[in-house]
């Protein structure tokens, strides 16, 4: 694990003296505002239709018609924006040379592997993070259950590094940046919706196909729910992701 | 603290380099010469652990470069050809991660930045962003991120490419002060530089070594079949016809202006016979020198012949 530190470091300093985590921090928190405030307009007009009638009074619940879908949107831009924050980590160093410098410094793959994965995670957890001032806005307007909001939370966070995972993956395939950024979307987009049509999978398929859905493991966590199947699920996404990236790193030194 | 064993490296079918073999001992300075192409970035990127040899071993301190990687990393300093760097950090944050990653103790880290920086010149450019470097400094970053924590070893690849000519003086002058505590191997295709630096030279063509010696020697060794120049006033055939009539005189060139070159026998003194025969001719007689071989000799005559024999063998 030697120099992990030393990564992270360096791979932050990148990421807060370049444009690219200023701009997609821009448009993530200007998409999340915009989906939050129409959430919670739509909630605010139900609410006065709800003053006439009884049976949508005592349906109303502001976590579940403000937070559930708002957790939705906020996923699918990320899968949008993740591979922008991903798609230089590995990528560049080939482009630039430095993955020269880099491999000939005493670190271990595992260490570069995991110092650039932390730091892309720590960049996108502060984005998340952000959003929670939606949370305390809420809080201050109407009393809301934060276990709930923080296993939301947890979801994204889980997903996220799942996505980011996945991201650094496809940076190791190539040396641009926009080539690694097109794998990534593709294959996110694809673990996303691979489970949409579970029941048109071949025969003895279909949970298969729900199962490795990125998608089907989130909607537990925005209902509030903690399932360990799902945390499971995520760990070994990641774990997984960044088994490639390490074999891929790897390959290097037998083809040569 | 170099050993290198039948290395070989193809590229797909391509040969980089066949079967080399050399050693180099602690504290020497090693110049690896050859044209482009010659398989010198390849030899060097294989000891600094960064690419795996097709087959042959190649071993530093006693570590082997492909099973051990950590242990012969952490002993070396390597410039790559080029010199790759972070171009959206500063100086100062670049040689900071270069001092962590190499296992700097993190209380050492200032000091020993410190350190490369004022041995480098880069004081002034300290919080400088590397992107908007001149080439010079970015040459003199190359080499401060490989002196961090002092390798027992530094290989450079082509370490004064692309400089001026003050920076390149500047940068040899660095290289021979580092000369003490450092085994230094250096790649480069600049004869002079080796002549100034090396106290051993690898000649390299074509993926195979064709001499490694001291400067002097390979210089003395081709110097053999003496040539000397001569400087005379007076009727050019009658000269040539004179000269050429003296023993131990194998050839005379008339290359007009009064000067010619002799090919002399190995082993001969001839320059006080000829000063005599001129004067006694009547002509005068300007200037009269042994023909210094250089290294660029040495090198264009082992490229060369090694070409030749191999047009003859096809």
């Amino acid at each position: 694990m030697s120099g992990c530190l030393a990564v992270w470091r360096k791979e932050l300093v990148v990421y807060f003296s370049t444009p690219i985590f200023y701009l997609t921090g821009t448009f993530f928190l200007l998409l999340g505002g915009y989906f939050f405030f129409s959430n919670v307009a739509y909630y605010n007009l139900l609410s006065l239709q709800a003053s006439q009638n009884p049976y949508l009074a005592s349906q109303l619940n502001a976590l579940q018609m403000v937070f559930r879908p708002l957790f939705g949107t906020l996923a699918v831009v990320f899968l949008f924006l993740v591979p922008l924050v991903t798609m230089r980590l590995f990528a560049e160093e080939k482009r630039a040379g430095t993955a020269e410098l880099l491999f000939t410094y005493p670190l271990t793959d595992w260490g570069v592997i995991l110092g650039k994965f932390l730091a892309a995670l720590l960049i996108y957890g502060l984005l998340l993070a952000v959003t929670l001032i939606y949370a305390l806005l809420m809080a201050w307007i109407t009393t809301i259950d934060w276990g709930q909001i923080f296993t939301g939370y947890l979801g994204l966070f889980l997903l996220g590094a799942a996505f980011l995972a996945l991201g650094l993956f496809s940076s190791t395939l190539t040396e641009n940046q926009i080539i690694a950024a097109v794998i990534s979307f593709g294959l996110l987009l694809l673990f996303w919706v691979i489970g949409w049509y579970e029941e048109l999978g071949p025969l003895g398929w279909q949970g298969f196909f729900k199962y490795i859905s990125l998608m089907s493991h989130f909607e537990t966590f925005s209902r509030g729910i903690i399932d360990t199947r799902d945390l499971l699920y995520y760990f070994m996404v990641i774990y997984f992701f960044l088994f490639l990236t390490k074999r891929q790193l790897e390959s290097r030194r037998w083809r040569g | 603290m170099i050993e290198i064993q039948d290395l070989t490296k193809y590229y797909g079918s391509t040969l980089a380099i066949w079967r080399l073999n050399f050693a180099i001992a602690d504290g020497e300075i090693v110049g690896f010469l050859g044209p482009n192409a010659a398989g010198k970035t390849t030899t060097l990127k294989i000891l600094a652990g960064y690419m795996p040899p097709t087959s042959g071993t190649a071993t530093i301190n006693g570590y082997d470069c492909l099973t051990q990687p950590l242990e012969v990393r952490g002993s070396l300093g390597y410039l790559p050809e080029n010199v790759p760097l972070y171009r959206d950090l500063e100086v100062s944050q670049f040689l900071r991660f270069a001092a962590q990653a190499k296992g700097v103790d993190s209380r050492k880290q200032k000091p020993e930045i410190d350190r490369v920086l004022a041995d480098c010149g880069l004081e002034n450019v300290r919080h400088t962003l590397i992107a908007s470097l001149s080439k010079g400094y970015r040459q003199r970053l190359g080499l401060a991120q490989a002196l961090l924590n002092r390798p027992p070893l530094l290989i450079l690849d082509e370490p004064t490419i692309g400089l001026d000519p003050s920076q390149i003086v500047e940068i040899r002058q660095l290289i021979k002060e580092l000369a003490g505590e450092h085994t230094v191997f250096l790649s480069t295709h600049i004869l002079p530089e080796v002549s100034q630096l090396c106290r051993r030279v690898i000649i390299i063509n074509r993926g195979q070594i064709v001499a490694s010696d001291t400067p002097a020697n390979l210089t003395r060794e081709l110097g053999e079949s003496s040539r000397l120049a001569m400087v005379i006033k007076g009727p050019e055939d009658k000269i040539v016809a004179t000269l050429k009539a003296l023993s131990g005189i194998k050839e005379v060139t008339a290359r007009g202006n009064g000067h010619y070159l002799l090919e002399v026998e190995k082993g001969q003194e001839l320059r006080p016979t000829l000063a005599r025969q001129v004067v006694q001719a009547g002509w005068e007689l300007l200037e009269l020198k042994a023909q210094e071989f250089t290294l660029e000799d040495v090198f264009l005559n082992l490229v060369t012949e090694e070409s030749e024999a191999e047009d003859k063998a096809a």
